[in-house]
């Protein structure tokens, strides 16, 4: 354990330092976590008493249409977006890995959309979207195609998973380039002298070493699909405050501060946090697995 | 701590020889990066283009305008008052950095240097809340806010930035840690107080790690929809730029020219900062995926 030892007066300066962040851990995570799981104990509207339903609020939700589409949503939405942002932002990492030029500039290109406000981007998608006029369906009709209603009921899932996957390369990008600086070159020279092809060495040497960071991603990647919200409000609200493409924080916002269901509201919060937690127990189990023979 | 960095580029004067057998032994790799990112900007350039549109061109479908206006600009700011939205936006991302750069930087500085029991079950217990959904905690934190008559008002979006976090903490920490030990060591025999090394020797060798946090935590106030959404009201007086834009989306249904404009507004001030800030934007994601 590295570190100093402190007496007397200096502890009175670390538990000062170290105030903030155990007020933040006690009270904002964990103490948060325990409410959290206590509420959707109770029915609960913020106007009357809390009253006390056991798990009522858990057995109701099998029968809870609104939830059962969100939680279809949100597992759809997940199965494709977080491979196809493990693997495009891999391919792009290796390409920009290899000895070639402008490697800044496409980083940046590349990068761009994680730092702008989704909110925002997601206006431009929403016209490039747009049935009547968007440059999309002007591409599509200009090929003798009939336009789509890109963000209706039909297409809105594959349509949002595009621009949350557009939204999330740069960020995957970032995380292999790191992964792959930290092998070191003479793995490569030495693949090279036994004739290994770029494609071949790509698929012995460097997915079998990269797999830490694309087991980290793949974490990153599911909590991210499981919490994504901001394209999915911008891109599928309709008119009466619903959505074409319900998914689980949409359905929680929706419950809590819209309707103050805060038990159910809470319930259904839980339910995304296991979710969360027992996928990340299979990418750690698996990553165990696999790992250990890279 | 490492950034990411480009590979070095080839040391070899580029002659024109060795230019063309390099585009021609990479060429797929070019092609792909490049249709990649014309896809990644392409967005972005339509934008630009129907923002500087008049507003009876806003339908023409070319991606040069016949005619170049900056009348959208000026418009959208004056329907939507963009003076609130813009400074609502600006003062709270500003007290939420402060908030995390201060509470962040003096954690980190105790788990980086300061041996005591329980510090390595703390640490981790602190990284695990990486891994907890946003939704698991905010609506206890809503219920408290309310019952303190705060809510409506600004404090929730900045008031938990005051209460460190685990990614900050752990991003300064690593940085902490690479700073040689003998400082801190010479300045206790000094007398100095662990404050005093904290804010005379730690804060000022940190800057860069420190100036990537800052940035990180700006970007995610300025970005932060949700806690907008459910704190404050839909009001462009009192809101935030993503609220303000999502009505703006409301009420100006398909005045696409007005609407492009109103986001060129609320992004720039990111998009500059990200030019000339690349580094220091990038370092504070690639530190997530340092193990």
């Amino acid at each position: 354990m590295s570190g100093v030892g402190v007496r007397g007066a200096e502890r009175f300066w670390v538990i000062v330092l170290l105030l903030p962040t155990l007020l933040g851990l006690a009270l904002g995570a964990f103490g948060s976590i325990a409410a959290t799981i206590g509420i959707s104990l109770f029915q609960w509207d913020l106007l009357s008493p809390a009253r006390w339903v056991g798990f009522d609020n858990y057995l109701a939700l099998p029968e809870n249409r609104s939830f059962l589409k969100a939680l279809g949503n949100t597992a759809l939405f997940s199965a494709m977006y977080v491979p196809a942002t493990l693997s495009i932002s891999l391919v792009v990492a290796v390409l920009l890995n290899q000895r070639i030029r402008a490697v800044g500039l496409f980083r940046l290109i590349y990068f761009i959309p994680v730092v702008t406000s989704p909110t925002a981007v997601g206006l431009v998608w929403t016209w490039i979207y747009s049935r009547d006029k968007g440059v999309l369906n002007a591409i599509v009709t200009t090929f003798g195609g009939e336009p789509v209603h890109w963000l209706g009921s039909d297409m809105a899932l594959y349509s949002v998973v595009i621009v949350n996957v557009w939204g999330a390369i740069g960020e995957g990008m970032i995380i292999f380039l790191g992964g792959l600086q930290a092998i070191p070159r003479d793995v490569y020279e030495a693949a090279t002298i036994d004739g290994a092809s770029r494609f071949q060495q790509f698929l012995a040497v460097t997915v079998p070493m990269l797999l830490p960071s694309i087991f980290f991603q793949a974490v990153l990647s599911t909590i991210h699909a499981f919490q994504a919200f901001d394209y999915v409000y911008i891109l599928t609200q309709t008119g009466n405050g619903g959505s074409s493409l319900p998914m689980l924080v949409f359905n929680i916002y929706r419950e809590g501060f819209n309707y103050f269901r805060m038990g159910n509201a809470s319930a259904q919060s839980v339910v995304l946090a296991v979710i969360v937690l027992g996928l990340t127990l299979v990418y750690s189990r698996l990553n165990k697995r696999w790992g250990q023979h890279g | 701590m490492s950034v990411v960095t480009a590979s070095a580029p080839a040391t070899e004067l580029p002659t024109t020889a060795f230019l063309a057998r390099h585009l021609r032994e990479n060429i797929w790799f070019y092609l792909v990066l490049i249709v990649g990112g014309v896809l990644m900007v392409a967005p972005f350039v339509w934008m630009v283009s129907t923002a500087l549109k008049p507003a009876a061109d806003q339908f023409t479908r070319d991606l040069i305008p016949r005619q170049v206006t900056f009348e959208n600009f000026g418009r959208a700011w004056e329907l939507m008052e963009f003076q609130h939205l813009v400074w609502n936006s600006f003062r709270i991302a500003t007290l939420s950095t402060i908030g995390q750069v201060v509470t962040c930087s003096m954690g980190a500085f105790v788990f980086a240097i300061v041996r005591f029991r329980g510090r390595d079950l703390l640490f981790v217990l602190l990284l695990a809340t990486l891994m907890v959904p946003y939704q698991m905690t905010v609506i206890p934190q809503f219920i408290i806010f309310r019952t303190f008559g705060l809510y409506g008002t600004d404090v929730p979006l900045y008031l938990p930035s005051f209460l460190g976090g685990a990614f900050g903490v752990f991003l300064l920490r690593q940085y902490f840690r690479t700073i040689p030990i003998e400082l801190l060591e010479a300045a206790r025999l000094d007398g100095a107080s662990l404050f005093r090394i904290y804010w005379s020797i730690y804060l000022p060798l940190a800057k860069p790690a420190l100036a990537a946090l800052a940035i990180f935590a700006f970007m995610n106030s300025w970005n932060d929809l949700f806690s907008a959404l459910i704190y404050l009201p839909s009001d462009l007086e009192k809101t935030t730029l993503p609220v303000g834009l999502a009505l703006f989306q409301r009420l100006y249904r398909a005045q696409w020219a007005l609407m492009m404009a109103a986001v060129i507004i609320s992004i720039a001030p990111i998009i500059v900062a990200f030019f000339f800030a690349q580094k220091q934007f990038i370092q504070g994601f690639a530190a997530t995926g340092i193990k």
